[in-house]
């Protein structure tokens, strides 16, 4: 099990909350950082425009990924026509190496149910589900316990804390695939079928859980919630950059010195993040690239290593935020096995439904291993770039529209790389198997 | 519900707001290919064929998916759309195993029409040559799942409409099939109730009635609109 680790005390620490000793089974433990005082202020003192008001002036985006208005899509579900209304948490977390949501809702279980009770409230939900992906049962058990302690204080069920306001939540348990992630695809799951992508529109906001208005946001979005209401939108927007507030929970790994999780204020650098946070590359290596956003997302190199983080600085350099994912990478990884892993994850989690995803990314696949293994002619590449294009554009869901990213991306900084094992037969890293041919037929 | 009027290629045309452009499209004569939608089922979005240009939207859309809107202009046919259009094709046949001359559907096949109408007369992508298999354990029909294109209408018409819910998809990406019951053999289902629906609605010649040989399977998928719309009717 992973614990948290703290690294570095940034100093606004919103999400995780280093500095204080909590137990994260224990309501009273929850009282010492400020515990339902927003639901308590929320439910006493405020409507459910105002709350949505605040939310929206806060800032706060989706930490899910797209980075979507949270205010603007409270707004959105409050003002669908139909009821029951529903507020769903997406704990399904499934990128390779990320445990954002997962250190989150572990040790700050409550935090995550206030925030999904207050947006209960501002949109007129009666009923929630927090959908969490069923590798991780330490998740499962404190939810599921925060949920047993705080119906027995009132602060879920009917008339919370003395309010006629009520509101249940359930736990459910993911499906195991990474695309039952997507907002549509969990939706079926919740319903029981099977957790495939639905075209959209119509949003899961206007046409969501069993054709209902229905509110989803991530994890670490729902853990924002009572701060700002807590501090007001007005503090909350003082961190972070003009169009990304507050803070980022990012999971650091590969070739770094101090790996774990971070929370550090939008708008910083990644030279901050890798080199001050993460204590640089070890073993006197240099640094090559930096992966964000997971299978999705794309790769930096060292000449954007000042550009400060937020959803629309990585936009710009062909990256993603995605849900947080950071892996370092250094002179001894090479970005051609790089983009072919991610490619075999989108591949293999492909659900199969729409025809580009589905055989694009075979493909695709197929393509970049004839690449590593020196197989490869320039034809091939320009098929790659045509495949990328096409089933960016053309796929149903995240899933496929963000596949050919990391291709792209390396495509972008690093195609030297690419025409190296193409061209020269050699991949400059050394690791790819096509350096070891020529090294064979050189010795031989 | 309300009247709402638009543009589709270039063409003034008028449609109710709960209508999609495929509809819309097709009662003005346009045509827009597709492969997996068959009016009387659910829309599954899923073969990508249909997606259309709609100003202001840097996405393509789906026109059996998309709802039609005031104002909206949309065009179906532009060297960009027949691009994609063409690859999509060329993809499914790339993924099974299609060999038209000795397919019960030659010549009746939807996906073959499809491939002509587009001018596809390459396969630009490689061959992926799946390892495919075929069950013949049904008394009356078969399945080649060498000429599965996944488009989920056996599952759908076998579910909306027979309510026997005998065929599912199963497994995942590039893995992915068509099965009945729990993948057990066709033949053995508890559940099929040997209506035929399923080997009408489908495209190719992946499900197919037993004793016919190469060119043979003519299919009626038209019976879905009507069936559904009687009982509708009947309601
Ligand atoms: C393939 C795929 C997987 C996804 N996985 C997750 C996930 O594990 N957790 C998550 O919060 N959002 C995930 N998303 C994004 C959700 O669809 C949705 O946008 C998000 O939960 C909305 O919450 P937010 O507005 O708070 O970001 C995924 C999207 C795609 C396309
Ligand atoms: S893009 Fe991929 S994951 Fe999404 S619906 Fe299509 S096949 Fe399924
Ligand atoms: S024959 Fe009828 S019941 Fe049997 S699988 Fe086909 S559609 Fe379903
Ligand atoms: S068997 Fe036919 S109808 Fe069923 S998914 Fe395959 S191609 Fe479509
Ligand atoms: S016909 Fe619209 S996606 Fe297949």
């Amino acid at each position: 099990m992973i614990e948290e680790r703290p690294l570095y005390i940034p100093e606004q620490n919103i999400v995780l909350e280093h500095n204080h000793e909590i137990d994260p089974e224990q309501l009273d433990d929850y009282f010492k950082i400020d515990g339902f005082a927003a639901l308590n202020h929320v439910l006493t003192e405020m409507t459910p425009p105002e709350v949505i008001d605040q939310l929206s002036r806060s800032g706060l985006r989706g930490r899910g990924g797209a980075g979507y208005p949270t205010g603007l899509k409270w707004q959105t579900v409050a003002k669908a026509q139909g009821s029951p209304k529903y507020v769903i948490c997406n704990g399904d977390e499934g990128d390779p190496g990320a445990f954002m949501d997962r250190n989150v809702m572990e040790a700050y279980p409550f935090k995550v149910l206030e925030g999904m009770t207050i947006a209960a409230y501002a949109i007129g939900a009666s009923q929630g589900f927090i959908y969490v992906r069923a590798e991780y049962p330490l998740a499962v058990q404190r939810l599921k316990n925060a949920i047993r302690q705080m119906e027995k204080h009132n602060y879920l069920g009917k008339n919370i804390a003395g309010t006629p306001f009520s509101f249940d939540i359930d736990v459910r348990l993911g499906a195991g695939a990474f695309v039952c992630g997507e907002e549509t695809a969990l939706i079926a799951s919740i319903e029981g079928r099977r957790g495939n992508p639905r075209p959209r529109p119509p949003y899961p906001a206007e046409h969501g859980l069993f054709g209902c208005p229905t509110l989803i946001n991530n994890v670490e979005t729902f853990a924002n919630v009572a701060p700002i209401l807590r501090n007001g939108a007005e503090w909350f927007a003082s961190i972070g950059t003009e169009k990304s507030k507050g803070t980022k929970v990012f999971a650091l790994s590969g070739r770094i010195a101090r790996a774990g999780l971070i929370e550090v204020p939008m708008g910083t650098t990644l030279r901050e993040i890798v080199f001050e946070i993460g204590g640089g590359i070890p073993d006197g290596k240099a640094y090559k690239a930096v992966q964000t956003g997971g299978p999705s997302g794309g790769c930096i190199p060292s000449d954007y290593l000042d550009v400060p983080v937020d959803y629309e600085s990585l936009l710009n350099l062909g990256s993603f935020m995605g849900s947080g994912g950071m892996i370092v990478m250094d002179e001894t990884s090479c970005m051609v096995d790089v983009a072919r892993y991610f490619m075999e994850f989108c591949m293999s989690e492909s659900c199969g439904k729409c025809v580009p995803c589905r055989v694009g990314t075979a493909q695709m696949y197929q393509l970049l291993t004839k690449i590593v293994h020196g197989d490869a002619t320039l034809n091939d590449l320009a098929l790659l770039e045509t495949l990328c294009d096409m089933v960016r554009t053309t796929s149903l869901c995240g899933l496929g529209q963000g596949a050919p990213n990391p291709v792209m991306s390396t495509l972008r900084y690093f195609r030297d790389e690419y025409i190296a094992h193409i061209v020269e037969k050699r991949c400059p890293a050394g690791v790819c198997p096509v350096h070891k041919h020529v090294q064979q037929e050189v010795s031989a | 519900m309300s009247v709402v009027t638009l543009k589709i290629d270039d063409r003034d045309v008028s449609g109710r707001d709960d209508e999609t452009i495929l509809e819309i499209a097709r009662e003005n004569g346009i045509v827009i290919p597709t492969l997996c939608y068959l009016e009387g089922l659910s829309i599954a979005g899923a073969c990508r064929l249909c997606l259309v240009e709609v100003k202001g939207s840097s996405k393509l859309l789906p026109a059996c998916a998309t709802r039609v809107s005031e104002g909206m202009e949309v065009s179906t046919q532009s060297e960009r759309l027949t691009h994609y259009r063409r690859m999509i094709i060329e993809m499914l046949f790339a993924e099974g195993n299609h060999i038209c001359s000795v397919c019960v559907s030659n010549g009746h096949c939807q996906l073959q029409d499809a491939a002509v109408a587009l001018g596809v007369d390459h396969i630009g992508v490689p061959y992926l040559y799946p390892n495919r298999t075929v069950d013949a354990s049904h008394e009356l029909f078969g399945i080649d799942h060498n000429r599965c294109i996944l488009c989920a209408r056996c599952v759908r018409v076998c579910d909306e409409v027979e309510g026997a819910h005998t065929w599912d998809v199963g497994a995942r990406g590039i893995e992915a099939r068509v099965i009945t019951d729990f993948r057990t053999p066709w033949g053995d289902s508890d559940t099929c109730t040997s209506c035929g629906k399923c080997v009408q609605v489908c495209p190719t010649g992946a499900l197919f009635a037993k004793g016919k040989s190469a060119g043979e399977m003519m299919k009626q998928s038209e019976f879905v609109q009507y069936l559904v719309a009687m009982r509708g009717r009947q309601s």
